[in-house]
């Protein structure tokens, strides 16, 4: 979803503003009156920067209330511990149920990784950093059952391409060790 | 009411401040775009080896690959930064008393720091990223030597000392031109209902610049320290969030500086084609200290999925990504159209180049606010989403800037444009923004940065990334190649 909203709004935009230089290229070879074309630049100047305030003020409202911050979430359903080591992760347990919330508690035993969980279509669904000395705490709740890959999304050194491990989510809500 | 024109779009009765060939130091600069244009030219083909790999069409081992991934980054970082102190020194040494000695002071550390950088990535073997997260260096599983490490700590080091004496002279002379920094940077005019003429943009991007660059070089300086004395004791660590903290705001103010001193060439440049001068308006000084305040405070938006990190900080930082998106989009890229349109210029490579830089600039913006966002962040971070966005803003905006002032440079020894320089000028703008785009499709199906191999599936965008960044590269090439065949010409 996401991805989608980056993607949809980076082209419509993009593309605008180079349609925008394109047209503006093509006239610069005809004489035009500076005093208008300033007049005129003031007011543009005056709708781009308010337009774009009453755009932000929302957008960031609104995004500001889906952070992976939340110190607490529901009751989880499984506590699983994930440590970074070069070149590799260990995790317990790696088995999930589906739809009960998760608390997956991440750090590392040596240098910075990151921890990036992948949907069986290859999407990242969640990430965190995994950091020396500190444990940082993803909340989430997998709705669809699936091997989920784990990979290391923070350049660790000669083998970080090779440092994968994968999270079963298994239909039933039980939990394997 | 009668509308008051945007002051910084002036009348064509009005003359160009313009002079060709009176900056001071002209022979320092050219060596130092000459350095550039070759330094460029050669990363660029870095990158390009980078790509092929992924894309399975040349096989380049790990070791080899983080290796020139680790030379790529911190050798674009540091050009930028040659080319655009280049590009700053000659316009703002119209206006302030530079010291020649010091610009060749800077060149001379920075020649020595990337020796020192090159052998300890090619020879030592170092390959901690251009970023070196700490403890990284000192942890490389026998890949590297501490040798090694130290030779790049310490070439690093040797880089931000010369530019560190330049920025210092930028400001003892702005400040003995102006009397203090509020000045140059408009303050009386933007702020206290001043008519004097105020600083012309030269000047105020240039105080901008020291300004910020000053505290994220010592910053840079302490972290670089630090991790080389932990090399050496690794009983002797510090914080790794703190570590963090500091790497990125030393990397996030010193390239966005970058753009900064390299964008004083729009200002001087493209209005002598215009013949609309680029005056210093109450929104362009707003705009730039605006923009001061904000690079310094937006970095946190690094390091979002550091959950450790305050929240505070993460909430700035998306808040302050989307709020400097204002100057670049409403400021910079609305005078740039408002100078070009229908002012009867005449199109030369130079000026072409000067004005799609601040296209790629804006839109480089877009994708690069987005992944601003902390909810996009959770599944874009560390994608090839960001290369996406920063190789708009750098490729076709810094590296743009660079090469336009070096066409302008060398226009100014009489050298006219001619098929191979429009040719070139093509291949370089459409493959770049299609290498860009490559690069964030890529990202948008969660393909990793930073990846020496890449599965089946990821090879498709490779691919077509390699094809892209082979017509950036013959581009820059012929720029490189006309630009120093000139230098060489006029030298003889």
């Amino acid at each position: 979803m996401e991805q989608r909203i980056a993607v949809l709004v980076s082209v419509v935009l993009g593309l605008t503003l180079v349609a925008l230089f394109a047209m503006v290229a093509r006239s610069a070879g005809e004489a035009g009156s500076a005093e208008e074309i300033a007049i005129a630049t003031a007011r543009w100047r005056r709708t781009i920067f308010w337009g774009l305030v009453l755009v932000f003020v929302p957008v960031i409202g609104y995004s500001l209330t889906k952070t992976p911050y939340s110190a607490s979430g529901p009751q989880p359903a499984v506590v699983i511990s994930a440590t970074g080591h070069q070149w590799a992760w260990e995790i317990s347990p790696t088995a999930i149920p589906v739809g009960q919330p998760v608390e997956i508690r991440v750090t590392t035993a040596d240098v910075n990784h990151g921890f990036a969980v992948y949907d069986s279509l290859g999407h990242i669904v969640t990430q965190t950093q995994a950091m020396p000395g500190f444990t940082n705490v993803i909340h989430h709740t997998f709705a669809t059952p699936g091997t989920y890959r784990v990979l290391c999304l923070e350049y660790c050194g000669l083998g970080h391409h090779t440092m994968a491990s994968q999270l079963v989510v298994n239909a039933t809500t039980g939990v394997s060790p | 009411m009668t509308p008051t024109p945007a002051p910084d779009v002036q009348t064509r009765s009005a003359e160009p401040t313009y002079q060709p060939g009176t900056s001071a130091g002209r022979g320092l600069v050219s060596a130092y775009m000459g350095i550039s244009a070759l330094v460029l030219a050669l990363l660029m083909v870095f990158g390009l080896l980078m790509r092929a790999s992924q894309a399975g069409i040349i096989t380049i081992p790990p070791n080899r690959f983080y290796q020139i991934l680790t030379a790529h980054g911190i050798g674009m970082v540091a050009i930028s930064g040659l080319g655009g102190a280049g590009v700053m020194w000659y316009f703002l040494s119209r206006h302030v008393s530079l010291s020649r000695a010091i610009l060749l002071a800077n060149l001379v550390c920075f020649l020595a720091g990337v020796v020192l950088v090159l052998g300890s990535i090619f020879i030592g073997g170092f390959a901690a990223a251009w970023t070196f997260l700490f403890p990284l260096p000192a942890h490389s599983q026998g890949v590297w030597g501490v040798e090694a490490t130290a030779c790049y700590l310490v070439g690093v080091l040797l880089v931000g000392v010369g530019f560190l004496l330049l920025f210092l002279d930028t400001g003892r002379a702005i400040l003995a031109r102006y009397g203090n920094l509020g000045k140059a940077l408009g303050w009386p005019q933007a702020f206290g209902g001043s008519t004097a003429e105020p600083p012309p943009p030269a000047v105020v991007a240039s105080t901008v610049v020291t300004i910020i660059n000053i505290p994220a070089i010592a910053i840079g300086a302490v972290i670089l320290t630090i991790s080389l004395v932990h090399a050496y004791s690794p009983g002797f660590a510090v914080n790794a969030l703190l570590a963090k903290n500091l790497i990125f705001f030393f990397g996030h103010v010193f390239i966005n500086s970058t753009i900064y001193m390299a964008v004083i060439g729009v200002y001087e440049i493209l209005p002598t084609f215009t013949r609309r001068p680029w005056k210093s308006s109450r929104p362009f000084l707003l705009a730039w200290s605006a923009t001061m305040l904000m690079v310094l405070a937006v970095y946190p938006h690094h390091l979002f999925m550091d959950f450790a990190n305050p929240t505070w900080a993460s909430v700035m930082g998306q808040i302050l990504s989307y709020a400097s998106s204002l100057p670049v989009l409403a400021v910079t890229a609305a005078a740039t159209l408002a100078n070009v349109h229908r002012s009867g210029m005449k199109w030369n490579v130079a000026a072409a180049l000067l004005f799609v830089s601040v296209m790629g600039w804006s839109v480089g913006v877009v994708p690069a606010v987005l992944d601003g966002t902390i909810a996009i962040n959770r599944v874009m971070h560390n994608t090839l989403w960001v290369p996406g966005h920063f190789h708009i803003y750098l490729l076709l905006g810094v590296v743009s800037m660079l090469f336009g002032f070096m066409y302008f440079l060398r226009s100014t020894t009489g050298a006219s444009d001619g098929p191979l320089d429009k040719l070139g000028f093509w291949m370089f703008v459409a493959g770049g923004l299609a290498f860009a785009s490559t690069f964030l499709a890529a990202g948008a199906v969660s393909v990793p940065r930073r990846w020496a191999v890449h599965m089946p599936q990821w090879t498709v965008y490779d691919l077509a990334g390699s094809a892209m960044a082979l017509l950036v590269v013959i581009g820059a090439v012929v720029f490189v190649a006309k630009f120093l065949a000139r230098a060489r010409a006029v030298r003889t």
